[in-house]
């Protein structure tokens, strides 16, 4: 039935792609009807729509393995692509992506938005991910030669490459004080602040394997700290929760169930509402969010805040999925700064010492162990740190040192 | 075109200051927030101390967008947020609004642009997901193409708040997971299921054997000879197609059409609210991989939805319904068969056996 190639126009002008013509069907927004319409004035977007049509066919990823290209001066930034089909598609034959450090929080002015539209307009493909996984922007295809005078035209316009390979990845962080009351430290600042400290890092890859930071402001943990990052930061406070009863007793009078919809779910069992009034053990709450996530109005995080600091996050490559555990149970908001430029220098000096090839500081930690870690770094073990207390009885006794008890 | 850099040459800019695009309200009001409401689905107010009331506004995105698309979203702020905007870590896009006079007018807009309205509270958010066939070398399916479709057919959850607790969704086209899926209430994960094919010819010009055979966290890759060139073979049953030696060494392909497909993982959580955050659990081993439209996936995904929006209490979340359910409860409302691959039998295996009497009936 096709009277073309695989994204080729046919004799209506149109491209010819039957199996990506389906994905334009439905409510949701389509990815199809953008590459189309980058394709109308991008050879390379019209190329992508090919080559992807082939893909639907075939079942296959046309994209070959990564070769090493990038700007000068930079190890990362830039995911090197060709296609298997290069011949058949010459636009996509090279097809590089950049990685752009996004503005914390993901905010634009569109005046930011058009000069990264019109650069990515002359460079590249037009096609874009707002954003990828990690927070970039990604600027999805371009040719070697455009690498560079597109690198140099985002650094004018006051932007920057992003990570990648064994480096530091772009940071991320949730909208913290930008719009959340519950933002127990500024997370979009020191995201940034961190970000340009470590610069060096980010774009110039010296580690075993990749190194992310997430910053989330509180334990609701929008950026997901706890999962994707190797060093997550999570918003917490000390104190008491605040409570303003006359809005408790507002939220009641609207038909709220304080005792089933709140108290009920507490994990630390320390809420008590008698009808009229909600008391809160404040020494039993494990500051997970629930009642003053239903009630904004009524309840806010205490005034003492900070951040936990938690360790080695990681998806399953190599030895499994890990979820991040607690180094430093609670850091005061204006020393977070300070204290993880410490403690990230001396993680990195152990790692350096001791990670092999592509292997995490979580799955370092795992084949080490904890404790030998901790001493590593020069952190004394606090029971925070553990669910519990080993159950096995095959301690590692170490044999005391002279003077020591 | 000039093909000429521009000069001086600058490097290690870093990203913009972190304040640098907050709009002028943001900045008047910068953690000095009191509290939000829900005004509808997808449309939140933000109350400061100063008493400024900040409306968002928050739309669906496909993440890969055109140029032409994004200078749309930056008209729409120019016309209704003094030229702000922002984006989510979920793919939404948000416009900041001081007059919510201009909620409704801007809703409009967002509707004739085909941009749902949503993705907040107790709804189902947008997908995060990888890049799948769109730019990735070890893709074991697509990606954008599966969202696409999942997200059609449980878009009536993304514009209302209708769920017991949010949904999150994410989707990671191979065990890579450049997504990180592994912690979301429902996460679609594509799967190799056969060894890589090794690429005997390729294999001694692309590839350092030592650093291939150091790459296979489970020892399976053993150094051999082919016609007096270094080579490799992998032992076969010792493989669980992870996909790490094909990302040392690209004479390692993992792709295979007729095997390759999706599993579905249920029951994860980031959030510390009520119960700890926690990793997705195995509910479909294998579903065919099936463009354009992947309806075995669309059918699971939409069957666990409706089973859990049916049976679970207010604010429970996927996860939190099963835990006070029980799995055998779970896999008899989805009718998903229970097989001997749900059992653990990697490092650690024992942690996730039934050990105690308390059995439901």
């Amino acid at each position: 039935m096709a009277d073309a190639p695989n994204g080729k126009k046919r004799a209506d002008g149109k491209p010819n792609t039957p199996l990506l013509d389906e994905l334009e069907k439905g409510p949701w927004p389509s990815f199809v009807t953008e590459i189309k319409s980058a394709a109308e004035t991008s050879d390379s977007a019209g190329d992508l729509l090919g080559q992807l049509e082939l893909s639907y066919e075939d079942r296959l990823s046309h994209w070959k393995h990564g070769g090493l290209v990038g700007v000068l001066g930079y190890g990362g930034g830039v995911i090197g692509r060709y296609s298997d089909v290069g011949e058949k598609f010459p636009n996509v034959a090279h097809f590089h992506t950049l990685r752009v450090n996004h503005p914390a929080a993901w905010f634009y002015s569109s005046e930011a938005l058009r000069a990264i539209c019109d650069i990515w307009e002359r460079r590249g493909s037009g096609l874009t991910n707002m954003h990828g996984s990690t927070g970039d922007i990604i600027l999805l295809g371009t040719t070697t030669d455009q690498l560079e005078p597109t690198f140099q035209e985002l650094t004018h316009a006051g932007f920057d490459l992003g990570g990648s390979g064994s480096a530091v990845r772009t940071p991320s962080t949730c909208v913290g004080m930008a719009r959340c009351e519950w933002a127990c430290y500024d997370s979009m600042k020191l995201c940034y602040d961190l970000t340009m400290y470590y610069q060096d890092e980010l774009h110039r890859p010296a580690f075993p394997y990749k190194f992310k930071f997430k910053f989330s402001a509180c334990p609701n943990d929008c950026v997901a700290s706890i999962a994707r990052s190797d060093m997550s930061v999570i918003g917490t406070w000390k104190d008491e929760i605040q409570i303003d009863h006359d809005e408790v007793a507002n939220y009641a009078a609207a038909g709220l169930d304080i005792q089933k919809d709140v108290c009920s779910h507490c994990p630390g069992k320390c809420m008590d509402w008698d009808g009229k009034k909600l008391s809160i053990e404040n020494r039993d709450c494990v500051r997970c969010m629930h009642c003053i996530n239903v009630m904004p109005k009524a309840l806010r995080p205490g005034k003492e805040r900070g951040a936990v600091i938690l360790i080695g996050a990681k998806a399953p490559i190599l030895q499994g999925a890990l979820l991040s555990s607690v180094l430093i149970p609670f850091v005061p908001a204006d020393e977070l700064f300070e204290t993880i430029k410490e403690l990230v220098s001396r993680i990195w000096d152990f790692w350096d010492e001791y990670g092999t090839n592509r292997e995490r500081i979580g799955e370092l930690i795992q084949r080490v162990g904890l404790p030998v870690f901790l001493e590593g770094i020069g952190l004394d073990p606090v029971p925070e740190m553990v669910a519990a207390p080993r159950d096995n009885p095959y301690i590692y006794y170490q044999t005391e040192k002279e003077g020591e008890q | 075109m000039t093909t000429t850099p521009l000069q001086p040459r600058i490097t290690d800019v870093g990203p913009p200051s972190y304040d640098k695009y907050l709009p002028p309200i943001i900045r008047k009001n910068y953690g000095q927030w009191k509290y939000h409401e829900k005004l509808a689905p997808g449309v939140l107010c933000h109350v400061a101390e100063s008493g400024d009331r900040l409306y968002t506004v928050r739309g669906g995105t496909p993440r890969l967008l055109g140029i032409q698309t994004i200078r749309k979203f930056a008209d729409l702020a120019d016309k209704y947020c003094g030229g702000h905007l922002r984006f989510t870590s979920r793919n939404n896009i948000e416009f900041l609004l001081e007059d919510a006079a201009n909620i409704e007018p801007l809703k409009k807009e967002l509707a004739a642009l085909g941009i749902p309205v949503g993705g907040t509270n107790n709804s189902i958010s947008n997908i995060v997901h990888t890049q799948g066939w769109v730019h990735c070398h070890s893709a074991a399916t697509d990606a954008s193409g599966i969202v696409k479709c999942v997200m059609d057919a449980v878009h009536e959850h993304f514009t209302h708040e209708d769920l017991p607790a949010k949904l999150r969704i994410a989707l990671a086209c191979c065990l890579n997971m450049c997504g990180a899926v592994h912690c979301s209430d429902i996460a679609i994960l594509g799967v190799h299921r056969r060894p890589p094919n090794v690429q005997k010819e390729l294999l001694p010009k692309v590839c350092e054997v030592p650093t291939l055979i150091s790459s296979c966290p489970t020892g399976a890759i053993r150094p051999t000879t082919w016609e007096g060139k270094p080579s490799v073979e992998v032992i076969e049953e010792q493989c669980m197609y992870c996909g790490n030696c094909f990302s040392v060494c690209p004479a390692m392909p993992m792709s295979d059409a007729e095997n390759d497909g999706l599993s579905i993982w249920v029951g994860g959580k980031v959030s510390n609210a009520r119960s700890e955050p926690r990793f997705s659990k195995l509910a479909i081993p294998f579903l065919p991989n099936t463009p354009p439209r992947w309806p075995e996936v669309v059918d699971a995904v939409v069957k666990i939805v409706d089973v859990y929006s049916k049976n679970a209490r207010k604010y429970e979340r996927v996860g939190e319904w099963i835990d006070r359910v029980g799995w055998p409860r779970f896999f008899e409302l989805t009718g998903f068969e229970f097989t001997r691959y749900h059992i653990d039998d990697f490092k650690h295996a024992g942690l996730t056996f039934a050990r105690s009497a308390h059995v439901r009936y």
